[in-house]
C-alpha cells in the first residue's frame, strides 16, 4: 500500500523494458549468469533474512529516540503528492466520520475506541518533513496531527512492551519498535498541506513516521495494538526489512 | 624475474609472497561483496533510477532472484531480495574494506607499493601504457597502476560513505547533508558505484592481458619463466 506503486506507468514501462531486454540480451552467452542468481534458494534465503534480523538490531541501536528528522521550508513542500497504494485511488477505503472508530486492543489500559471528532480534537503538531520510499523516490510533504506518543500515554498503553502494531481499513497492516512510536514526530496526521487529510491519503488518519521508510506509514488506521509479540507487517512478511529506519 | 625483483629477492633472505595471504583473502572479499553490491544496487536503481532517464540496468545482470519465482515465493517481483542482499552485502563490503585500509597503512604496504604517485611518472607511464610500450612488472606498480589504485579505493570509500546517507538520512543527517541532500547523495551513489565498474573493467582488462597476475592474486607468488629458471625461487 503505502510505499509501493502497483500501478506505476514507470513500474508499466519497466516491464516493457524488462522483455525487451530479456529478448535482446538472450542473444548474449552472459545470459548464462543468471543462471547464477542464486537468490531464491532456501539456504540463501535464510542467511539474508538472518542478515535482515541482524540490520534490525543495528538499526534499533542507532535510532536515536529524540533525534529529529530534518525539517524543511513552507515553499519546499511538494503541491501535488505522489498517491501510493497497490490500488488506485479509486479504490481508497472511503471512511465516513460518522461510522468511523478507531479501536485499540493488546497491552492498553483504555480500549475505549475513538471517534473522528475525539481524534481531531487532540492537540496537534506539525511537520514539514521528507518521506522517503524504499524504492528511491522522496517527497517533502506537510502533516499535522496529535503525536503518537501522546496518545499512546492518554490511553494507558504498556510503553516497556515492544512493539506497536496498525490495522487498516484496505487489508494492510504494519508494526512498528516502541522507541520509533514514542519519537516526537511519530504522528497520527490528520492533516495533509494543512487541509484534512484526503481519503486517498488514508483518512482519517495515517501513522507519520519521519524517521522510517514510507511504507512504515501505515493509512487508513482502524486498529492501533500494543504487543510484545512479533506482529510482522504487509510487506515485511515479503520480505523487506522489519525496522527500515531512515 | 626482473632485475629488480632479483634484487629485492637478494636483500631478503626469506622473501615474502607477492601477496600475503591476508591480502589474497580480502582481495576476494572484496571481489564477491563488490559483485553483490553492483548486481542487488541495479535492480535496486531500476525501481525509481536516480539519474532523469528512462533506463535499466538489464535483469539477467541485477540480483535478486527471477521474477517469476520470487513473485510465486514472496509475491514481490524482487525488490525485497535485492534489498537483503545489498543490505547483507554493505557489512561485508564495509569491514573487509576496514580491515584492507588498516592493515594496508599498518603494515606499509600502501607507502611501499601505491607511493609516491607524481603527475610526471602518472603522465609518461599512462603515454608508455597507450602505446603498449608499458612493461608490466610483477610485484611493483607503476604509475597509472597506483593512480587507478588510489582512484578505487576513493571510489569505493565515497559509495559507502553515500551509501550510508541515503540509508540513514535523519540518524547520520550531518553526512547527508555533506553529499548535497538526499536527492544529490544518490546519485553520488550511482557515481561512485559506476567509477567502480569503470576500475573493474580496467582492472579485469589488464588481468587477461597479464593472466600471472590472476595466478598471483590465488597463489601468493607467480613465476616469470622468461627471466627466472625454477630453481632460483623460493
Amino acid at each position: 500500500m503505502t510505499g509501493f506503486m502497483r500501478d506505476d506507468p514507470r513500474l508499466v514501462g519497466g516491464v516493457e523494458r524488462r522483455v525487451f531486454l530479456r529478448q535482446t540480451l538472450s542473444l548474449g552467452a552472459l545470459t548464462l549468469l543468471t543462471g547464477c542468481d542464486i537468490s531464491d534458494q532456501g539456504g540463501v534465503q535464510r542467511v539474508l533474512r538472518a542478515m535482515s534480523a541482524w540490520n534490525d538490531r543495528a538499526q534499533s541501536l542507532l535510532f536515536g529516540g529524540q533525534r529529529l528528522a530534518p525539517t524543511y521550508r513552507e515553499q519546499d513542500v511538494v503541491r501535488d503528492f505522489r498517491y501510493n497504494a497497490f490500488f488506485p485511488a479509486a479504490a481508497s477505503p472511503k471512511l465516513s466520520a460518522a461510522e468511523y472508530r478507531l479501536e485499540l486492543s493488546g497491552l492498553i489500559a483504555d480500549k475505549r475506541a475513538w471517534s473522528v471528532a475525539e481524534l481531531h480534537a487532540l492537540p496537534r503538531e506539525t511537520q514539514i518533513t521528507r518521506h522517503v520510499c524504499v524504492e528511491g523516490w522522496s517527497m517533502i510533504g506537510k502533516w499535522g496531527g496529535p503525536r503518537l506518543g501522546d496518545f499512546l500515554r492518554r490511553v494507558g498503553a504498556d510503553l516497556s512492551a515492544k512493539y506497536v502494531g496498525f490495522e487498516c481499513a484496505d487489508g494492510y497492516y504494519g508494526s512498528i519498535d516502541m522507541p520509533t512510536a514514542l519519537h516526537p514526530q511519530t504522528i497520527m496526521a490528520v492533516t495533509f498541506a494543512d487541509q484534512t487529510l484526503p481519503t486517498a491519503y488514508g483518512y482519517p488518519f495515517k501513522i507519520r513516521i519521519p524517521t522510517k521508510l514510507g511504507f512504515k506509514n501505515p493509512k487508513w488506521v482502524r486498529l492501533i495494538y500494543v504487543t510484545n509479540r512479533y506482529p510482522g507487517g504487509f510487506w515485511e512478511d515479503r520480505g523487506y526489512n522489519w525496522f527500515s529506519g531512515s | 624475474m626482473t632485475v629488480r625483483a632479483t634484487i629485492n629477492a637478494r636483500a631478503h633472505p626469506r622473501p615474502t609472497p607477492l601477496h600475503p595471504l591476508s591480502r589474497r583473502i580480502m582481495h576476494w572479499i572484496n571481489a564477491a561483496a563488490i559483485i553483490v553490491m553492483i548486481g542487488s544496487g541495479w535492480r535496486i536503481y531500476n525501481y525509481y533510477p536516480a539519474l532523469p532517464i528512462h533506463w535499466g540496468f538489464p535483469y539477467p545482470y541485477t540480483l535478486g532472484g527471477d521474477f517469476t519465482i520470487t513473485e510465486a515465493l514472496n509475491n514481490d517481483d524482487g525488490l525485497a531480495n535485492a534489498l537483503l542482499w545489498h543490505f547483507a552485502g554493505m557489512w561485508v563490503l564495509t569491514l573487509n574494506f576496514l580491515a584492507y585500509v588498516t592493515i594496508g597503512i599498518g603494515s606499509g604496504h600502501f607507502r611501499r607499493d601505491f607511493l609516491p604517485v607524481s603527475p610526471r611518472a602518472f603522465v609518461r607511464d599512462l603515454w608508455a601504457a597507450l602505446h603498449f610500450r608499458l612493461e608490466h612488472r610483477l610485484g611493483e606498480y607503476n604509475a597509472v597502476q597506483r593512480a587507478l589504485y588510489w582512484g578505487a579505493l576513493g571510489a569505493i570509500l565515497v559509495t559507502i560513505l553515500s551509501g550510508l546517507s541515503i540509508w540513514k538520512p535523519v540518524q547520520l543527517q550531518q553526512l547527508t547533508w555533506l553529499f548535497g541532500g538526499y536527492e544529490i547523495a544518490r546519485v553520488v551513489h550511482f557515481c561512485g558505484m559506476a567509477a567502480i565498474v569503470g576500475f573493474l573493467v580496467v582492472h579485469l582488462s589488464l588481468t587477461a592481458l597479464v593472466p600471472k597476475t590472476l595466478v598471483a592474486m590465488i597463489a601468493g607468488r607467480a613465476s616469470e619463466r622468461r627471466h627466472a629458471p625454477a630453481g632460483e625461487r623460493r
